[in-house]
């Protein structure tokens, strides 16, 4: 099939190969088979009821061992590159999963298998979805041990069977091997968001999360249906073949039927459910319900980057539609999510909940880089935000741990200076810098700057309003940077002062696991008994490897070719954007551009768009840098201690109040607003939650006087019948005697008669 | 039906006995039963009456095995007469425990457990 197509368009057949399968190692299925075996394992010490903390340690060593050979696949990956120095995505195909004969219209069989794609997409992802999981697993053993011998196990179970599901989602060698990942995800996030089942917010968070979710993954299901209704297959290799040929399996062309435009925006509303974007994205600052090990990998580092790698890995198919229809969608809701997001952080307390906003919005981040066409950078800002974010969840989930659940700001502050804090205020203040995106010193604000300046360097044509897209994100650039001190200064400067939250389950250390009764909620504003208890090895230890891994991302976006480690890895996958697809570009260094340097030319008239008459990529550096700065300047002049380090810029004396409550009542409905969260979830009630639950009550009508009622009525026959009969059971005993005398007179009388009769007849 | 009565009269007479002098001891026996179980609402009557009943049927079983010359009929009977002395004793035990509930023997007593 391959060198049928290479003959057909021998331009692609470059393409093609690049993406062609080659064989892989099969043991790189032991990746999701040890995690899933971890799950088994921790199920079975569910139900044993194990009272120690093995689950945490099953997991954190399989799921290390995951990594380590995940990183040995890489490395052997690494050196198959072929002589032009491409390095080809690895085929490996386990069994056939699904296999129908004759499912197609035109003949063709349906064949899902159970293999896997490995190429630079896929590989990056498993990195550090392997890497952090084990990370995180060793966090959670220590912050989940209040919970040792009752939900410890189940927490293990559904962590463990998050990276199985993760592993075939971005593993997968098709698309339906991916839905079947995306599913378990979406269920392992059902079940960790619920995990404290009897807190009615968290189940309602939950079902919330499930059924936003649900709403997206109709969307990915349509488009899988479609993609293989049009190309007869849902294997990537063959797919992107075919796209890559330009021909679907009917023998017409692709481009410009209606399948080019809606598969892509199918997919796209996929995504968009997975990842959180508007308008989709009310799931996401509910599941903070979870335990924040939680929250970190998998509602901000990993499982919501699901809707990125779908994009990513299906941009053959999003590119092959000329009009860029579903791209310029996905970069305008990468925006306006990321503002909107961004509004909403500014005016929550929840510090928790800031960060989940602070997610959405470094999502659609993300999703605005797929939509202006740098993949590369989008990918970047995913693999930076997975460390950063992970560090930020992960401390303020010390935090929590550590103040009884408190995670209002205004009722923490001062923390770096407390006796044990002083790691998780320093690899916070890591995390902070690297969302706000400080300069050069700071992952983000290398992969943040890469979008931004791509959002320019797009052509308005190409892309509707890239450029706008680009002040937007830019203008958002600014608010993060606000939103994100505003925590740092509120909650770990200033003076000391803490309320503890709710949540006691006693001081570990002085008073040992004994938090069913001591509970009591007389603890809520006053201090008496109470002690916040500071990390121990495990956290501190994890938010400091965190925090390094955010410095060490810095150095990999300055070597290789191809706009760093990241970018080659993209180069080397099908989220490529090829050079065919962005002629505004000449990239000097670009192998393929000198192939088609000719070609360039007749689509000359495109020319890569200019920030202020300057090159995007230089004068983003120092203008990003200078939003940001502001941002974290305005945090500190309304929120930041008086007097800290001379500068003489915050005024902050008390834990609760700041200059910004000053500010607030002049600002009229807006903060109020804000802080409502636009009133979206109020909105949604009314639209959609609302007349659904009417509907519901009318079908429950329905169903009691219509089906209800048609079931009983057969069974009331009977009964009626019954009540008739019943008085002939009078009770008296010679009533039933005579009864039965009466009887055998009457059969008697009819044996004679009968006799008789036979008698007279014979 | 003729000929059944003929067999009657003509079939082997033991001691000038005959198989109809038999069932009628019998029939007699029954009805006697019969009448007492009807007429009478002591429990303890009306449990004899029951067992006569049985004995009328078991007379006449008897009766028929041996004008049939084989044992089938005896083997009933003692059959019969194994579950009648369980029965006896299931039945009276029944008799004192309703004698207790209500200090009386009347059948009539227990006409509450209607329908």
């Amino acid at each position: 099939m391959t060198e049928l197509l290479a003959n057909l368009v021998p331009v692609l057949a470059q393409e093609v190969s690049a993406h062609g399968d080659g064989g892989g190692p099969a043991w790189i299925a032991s990746v999701p088979l040890l995690a899933l075996f971890a799950s088994v394992l921790c199920l079975g010490a569910l139900f044993l009821g194990v009272k120690s903390k093995l689950p945490a340690w099953i997991v954190v060593v399989s799921l290390g061992i995951s990594f380590i050979v995940t990183l040995t696949g890489f490395l052997a990956w690494q050196g198959t590159a072929d002589d032009s120095g491409h390095l080809h995505a690895q085929l490996i195909q386990i069994y056939e999963w699904i296999g129908m004969a004759n499912a197609g219209s035109g003949g063709e069989a349906f064949s899902g298998f159970f293999g896997f794609y490995m190429d630079g997409l896929s590989w990056l992802w498993m990195l550090f979805v392997t890497g952090l999981a084990t990370l995180i697993a060793l966090y959670a053993s220590e912050y989940m041990e209040h919970d040792v011998g009752k939900g410890y196990a189940r927490f293990f179970a559904a962590f463990a069977l998050f990276v199985f599901s993760m592993a075939c989602l971005v593993m997968g060698d098709n698309l339906l091997l991916l839905y079947l990942g995306w599913e378990g995800v979406g269920l392992c996030s059902y079940l960790l968001i619920g995990y404290f089942y009897k807190k009615p917010s968290a189940v309602a968070a939950a079902k919330k999360a499930f059924i936003v979710n649900r709403i997206g993954d109709l969307g990915l299901a349509v488009g899988l249906f479609l993609t293989f209704v049009t190309f007869e297959t849902i294997q990537y290799d063959e797919l992107f073949a075919s796209v890559g040929s330009g021909v679907m399996a009917n023998g017409q062309a692709y481009s410009g039927t209606w399948q080019s435009w809606l598969i892509p925006i199918c997919l796209m509303i996929g995504a968009f459910g997975k990842s959180a974007q508007f308008p989709l994205y009310v799931w996401l600052p509910d599941a903070m319900e979870g335990p924040t090990p939680v929250s970190a990998l998998i509602h901000a580092a990993t499982m919501v980057t699901a809707g990125v790698y779908l994009i990513a890995r299906m941009m053959p198919l999003f590119l092959a539609d000329e009009t860029h229809l579903a791209l310029t969608i996905v970069a305008w809701t990468g925006a306006f999510t990321a503002l909107l997001a961004a509004t909403i952080g500014m005016a929550q307390f929840d510090i928790k909940r800031i960060m989940a906003y602070s997610t959405v919005s470094q999502l659609g981040y993300m999703f605005a880089g797929l939509g202006v066409l740098t993949s590369a950078g989008a990918a970047f800002h995913v693999f930076t935000h997975a460390f950063f974010k992970a560090l930020l969840f992960l401390a303020c989930g010390a935090v929590m741990h550590g103040f009884a659940g408190q995670l209002d700001l205004r009722k923490l502050s001062g923390l770096l200076s407390m006796k044990g804090w002083g790691i998780v205020s320093l690899t916070m203040l890591v995390g902070c810098l690297n969302l706000a995106g400080v300069p050069l010193i700071t992952s983000g604000y290398f992969s943040k700057d890469m979008i931004l300046a791509e959002a320019f360097v797009t052509p308005n044509e190409v892309i509707a309003g890239s450029s706008w897209i680009g002040w937007i994100l830019l203008f958002t650039a600014g608010l993060t940077a606000y939103y994100t001190f505003r925590v740092f200064f509120r909650v770990f400067v200033g003076p000391e002062h803490f309320e503890p939250g709710d949540d006691h389950h006693g001081d570990d250390d002085d008073h040992g696991h004994d938090h069913d009764d001591a509970h009591s909620n007389g603890h809520g504003g006053s201090h008496d008994g109470f002690h916040p208890h500071p990390p121990r090895m495990a956290i501190n230890g994890v938010l400091l490897i965190l925090a390094l891994c955010s410095f060490l991302a810095i150095p990999t976006y300055f070597v290789g070719k191809h706009h760093g480690w990241v970018g080659g890895l993209i180069h080397e996958s099908s989220a490529y954007v090829p050079s065919e697809a962005t002629p505004w570009l000449h990239h000097a260094d670009d192998d393929h551009t000198g192939d088609h340097a000719g070609d360039a030319h007749h689509e000359g008239d495109l020319v890569a768009g200019t920030i202020l008459g300057q090159d995007p990529h230089k004068a983003m550096y120092f203008i990003s840098a200078v939003v940001g700065l502001i941002g974290i300047l305005v945090a500190a002049r309304l929120h930041g201690p008086a007097g800290a380090w001379g500068l003489g810029l915050g005024s902050r004396t008390e834990a609760a109040t700041s200059r910004a409550d000053a500010l607030l009542p002049r600002m009229g409905p807006v903060a109020r607003w804000a802080q409502n969260k636009w009133y979206v979830d109020e909105f949604y009630n009314a639209l959609f939650v609302r007349p659904l639950y009417v509907l519901a009550n009318i079908f429950h009508a329905i169903d009691k006087l219509l089906v209800d009622g048609l079931v009983n009525l057969f069974g009331l026959l009977p009964r009626w019948l019954a009540q008739s009969l019943r008085p002939s059971q009078s009770g008296v005993l010679h009533g039933y005697a005579v009864g039965m005398a009466g009887g055998l007179v009457v059969v008697l009388v009819i044996v004679l008669v009968l006799l008789f009769m036979g008698g007279g007849g014979g | 039906m003729s000929l059944f009565l003929a067999q009657l009269s003509t079939a082997e007479p033991i001691g000038g006995l005959t198989l109809a002098h038999f069932l009628v001891v019998s029939a007699v026996m029954f009805t006697l039963g019969l009448v007492g179980f009807l007429s009478r609402r002591n429990l303890i009557i009306m449990f004899l009456c029951t067992e006569m009943m049985f004995q009328a049927a078991g007379l006449a079983l008897i009766a028929f095995g041996r004008f049939h010359m084989n044992h089938t009929g005896e083997v009933f009977v003692i059959f019969v007469l194994t579950i009648a002395a369980a029965e006896a004793a299931l039945a009276l035990a029944l008799v004192v425990l309703l004698y207790r509930r209500k200090q009386t023997l009347d059948a009539e007593a227990w006409a509450e457990l209607q329908g």
